[in-house]
This record gives C-alpha cells, structure tokens and sequence, in this order.
C-alpha cells in the first residue's frame, strides 16, 4: 500500500510546494489589490529589492554582522553550557550548586537583559555576543544535565568497574552518551540565537539583519523590512540543514 | 575490599559476606553470611532462584555495591599492576559511541596506556574472540552475539586478576550462546584467569563451570557446591558435555536443589 502520506519523495514536493502556493497566492491578492501593497508588498517586489541589496553589498554587510555574532555567541555559549551540563549531571556537588540557580533564572526573557548586558559589555560586539551566549547557555546546560542523567546506568557501572578516572567518565562515557540530548539542544538554541539576535539588533545595534528590519520599518522602506525577514527564515533553514547534518555524522548509532 | 599476600593457590576469599537492604522502613537480607573459598584459575558458576543475591554477590567482589558486613580479599603478587577484577554485564554494555577497537580497549585507556600501545595490546584478543574484520565497526552494525564477544575481549583485554560475568549470554537465542559458551572457554583456557560467572541457567553452570554454586532464596545463602572438573575434565567441549550421562544426574540434582528454593521463595512471597 502506497499512500501520498508514507511516499517521501511526494511529501518533499508537498514540503516545496505549499510555500510556493502561499507566495503565488500572495503575488496575486498584490496584483489585484486585495491587500494592501503600502504595508504588505508582494514577493515579486521584495525579491527585486532582494537582488538589488545582494548587488549592492547592503545584505552581505548585514547579513555577515548577524552570523558572526551568532556564531561567536553560540560557540562561547555552546561550550560553557555543554560543560557546565556535564558536571551538573556528573557531580552532585556542582548540581546542588548550580541547577536552583538555573531554574529560578531560566524563565527571565534574555532579552529583557539587554540594558544589563550593554551596561556591562558595552554598546559594541562583545554585548551581542554576550546576549546570545547567554540564550544559549541555559539551554544547553538543561538539555546536557539531563542527556546525562538519561544515560544507561550500565554505561557508568561499566566506567566505574573500568576505573576510568573524572576526565574519561566526562569526555569517554558522559559527553557522548549526552551527545543526542546536547544536539537536541543545539538546534533549539540556534532557533533561539536568531529570535534573540534579531531582537536585539532591533534595539541596540547599527549593523545586522535586526537592524535592517526596524530601520526599514522605521523608513517605511517595507520592501527591505520583508527580505531582513526572509533572510532571517533562511538562516534558520540553513542552521537547521546543518546541525542536522553534524547530527548524523556524530551519533550515528542513533539512526534506526 | 582488602589485597592481601599470595596464598597457596587462593585467589579469593570471601568471609562471612553479608548485604541487607531497607526497602518500605523493612530490612531484607539479600547475602547472609556468605563463606567462600576460590581456587585461582577456577571457573566458579553461582546458580540460584532469582533475588538470591547473586548478582549482589557479583556487584559487591566488583565494588559496584558495598556490604552490610564480612570480607572480600582478592589474592594477588606482591607489585602486580592489574586491575583487581573485570566485569563482563548481562545487558547491552558495550558504549555505542566507540568503534569495536576502543570498546576492547577501554579499560587499558583508563590505566592511562598510550593509543598505539593499547591497540597493538587488544588487536590479538579481538582476533581470538573472532572480531577480525571488524575493529572499527560501531555497536549498532554488529548482531547482539557480535557485541557480548567485544564485551568479553573488553573484559579480558584489561588482563585482570579476576574475571566477573553475570550472565553474560542471557539475552542471546540458543545457537548464538552455544557458540559463545565454546568460545568463553577456549579463550578462558589460555587464559588461566579466575572466573565467577553469574548464571539462571543450570546448563550453562555445568557445561562452564569447575564448580557450581547453588545459592538458597533470600536470605541469599550457600546451599551447596558441586564439583563439576572432578567429572568433565579440561580442555572441554560444551556439546560432549550435554551428551554425557553424568550431565543429566547433575542437571537433575542442580534442578532439585533450585526446586525446592523456588518454591520456598515463592511462599516467602505469599506470606
């Protein structure tokens, strides 16, 4: 039985058609006026300013300032996060110490702490960095403790009766075993990074995709607003193709 | 678990081993004084109804659970630098992350041997457990038969004083068990190593073992140890052994000892 839901290769036609429809629906209530073009634009507009501002060097300019602070951000919080997880999951003294605190700041938006964050880190980079290092770091300490604490207990008998010393229990049986629950939390905290990012942009920034968006906003330059959120959309696409990526190369023993 | 100076031919002594657990502000007694000499080189099978503790026993001498009371003392040469003991799990215990070469040879990591020592250390225990051809497969290519035999060059890899398996064949279909069996004992025989090896299977003790423990229901007591190298020499072939007449008066002797506990430990239960 060969059904249009359990064929792969029509739900990827489906997947690439759905949002070419809604965009030749949308071109087409723009050409017959049925919305409003001064506020909402239509595609065939947008992706004209779209090649204009790739021509121009406008989008790589902005484009390039967003990633770099998303990924040095990510990076910086990746690793504290990962880390701190690990010895959460592993060291009982370190989780009495450090998961209230996790919890109780968790919740907090991290974009409310902009104002902190620009105080401390100043109104350069290194304030975007540290916002998006922050977004970060929660997730992958609650995502690492918890892959840690998912692991088979034989897996800890097994390093135990091994003497596998702190430093091979983390980097030998914990890290990898808290592998599939830190890739989980990667891919959220990318999504994260790039709602944060744009955010803060928006608010405390004279490059970036952020930027790009509110300014226009603020102009009413409505076409440059929709490609800042198109490019936004892509990034997530484009971060989404490759953690899924690293996800298959690195725990391959998780595939069926 | 205390080291002590070489004994005759001695290698563990265990005395008066108790282990009781709280369970509901009740307290159960899993190992009630337990009295045991091992004879180094000795294949010791423990058999008993389940919850007798013997795989507490097992986890205790592996220093994975600690007594209520009494001794363990594992006999070893005055300088030796071997691991006191390694143990071979009854469940999936092979680290999925680790290609078949670095599963063998974790325990040598831990002791903080180099890569190219420590490969050129396991290569020939992999290729008598019969993994050649597959030192960097993953876990998840190789049949569950597959995984125990690394699981078992693991153990053997780490050359320790004493060898501790609980049940290690358990989850495995018949065909594939009784080929591992053949092969935990040729590779066993070379070895010379002590070995207590944690069974259900009253076949499995005889076919392995030079004595088999029969373990009483809980309280987890010794019931009785029977000779089996008195009767099946070495070197040994499982499939002679179930042919052999005296395998069945053993099987049925074994079988009536564990019958009789079953039944008391049932009616523990009930009451």
């Amino acid at each position: 039985m060969k059904s249009a839901d359990t064929n792969p290769r029509v739900n990827r036609l489906i997947s690439v058609a759905t949002p070419l429809l809604l965009l030749a629906a949308w071109e087409v209530a723009a050409q017959t006026h049925a919305i409003d073009t001064r506020f909402f634009s239509s595609p065939s507009r947008i992706f004209a300013q779209f090649w204009q501002m790739l021509a121009d060097g406008e989008l790589l300019y902005h484009a390039a300032a967003t990633v770099t602070r998303v990924l040095i951000g990510f990076v910086i919080g990746a690793t504290v996060g990962v880390a701190f997880g690990l010895a959460i999951g592993l060291v009982p003294v370190v989780s009495a110490a450090v998961q209230p605190l996790v919890d109780a700041t968790f919740p907090i938006p991290k974009v409310a702490l902009l104002p902190l964050v620009v105080i401390i880190f100043g109104i350069g980079e290194a304030s975007k960095y540290a916002i998006i290092a922050i977004s970060v770091v929660y997730l992958l300490i609650i995502n690492t403790a918890a892959g840690v604490r998912q692991i088979e207990p034989i897996y800890l008998d097994v390093g135990r009766n091994y003497h596998a010393g702190r430093l091979m229990m983390f980097t030998d049986v914990a890290l990898p075993g808290a592998l599939p629950s830190i890739l989980t939390g990667m891919k959220v905290a990318m999504g994260v990074s790039l709602i944060v990012i744009v955010a803060a942009e928006s608010l405390a920034a004279k490059s970036g995709i952020g930027f790009l968006i509110w300014t226009s906003w603020q102009v009413f330059e409505v076409e440059k607003m929709y490609v800042g959120l198109f490019v936004t959309a892509i990034f997530g696409f484009a971060s989404s193709i490759v953690l899924n990526w690293a996800e298959r190369r690195l725990i391959p023993w998780k595939r069926s | 678990m205390s080291v002590a100076e070489p004994d005759v031919a001695l290698k563990v002594r265990i005395r008066n081993l108790r282990r009781s657990f709280v369970l509901h502000g009740r307290t159960f007694d899993a190992l009630d004084g337990v009295n045991l000499d091992i004879a180094a080189g000795e294949f010791l099978a423990v058999v008993g109804p389940s919850g007798c503790g013997k795989t507490t026993m097992l986890r205790i001498v592996a220093d994975l659970d600690t007594q209520t009371g009494g001794t363990i003392e594992v006999m070893r040469a005055a300088g030796s630098s071997r691991p006191v003991n390694s143990m071979v799990f009854q469940q999936e215990s092979i680290f999925p992350w680790m290609t078949v070469r670095d599963n063998a040879a974790f325990g040598l990591k831990a002791r903080g041997i180099g890569k190219r020592q420590r490969y050129a250390m396991v290569q020939p225990i992999l290729e008598r457990a019969g993994l050649a051809g597959f030192e960097s497969a993953l876990p998840h290519q190789l049949s569950g038969g597959m995984k125990q035999r690394v699981a078992l060059a693991r153990a053997f890899a780490n050359d320790p004083e004493i060898l501790l398996m609980d049940e290690p064949f358990a989850a495995l279909d018949e065909q594939t068990k009784l080929i591992l069996q053949g092969e935990l004992l040729r590779i066993w025989e070379t070895s010379g190593k002590t070995v207590i090896y944690v069974t259900h299977s009253i076949d499995e003790a005889i076919s392995l073992a030079d004595r088999v423990l029969v373990m009483s229901a809980r309280p987890g007591r010794i019931k009785d140890l029977i000779d089996i190298a008195g009767i099946f020499s070495r070197p040994r072939d499982v499939a002679t052994v179930k042919s052999n007449p005296r395998y069945g008066e053993l099987f049925a002797h074994i079988w009536r000892e564990l019958r009789n506990e079953n039944i008391a430990g049932a009616v523990e239960q009930a009451a």
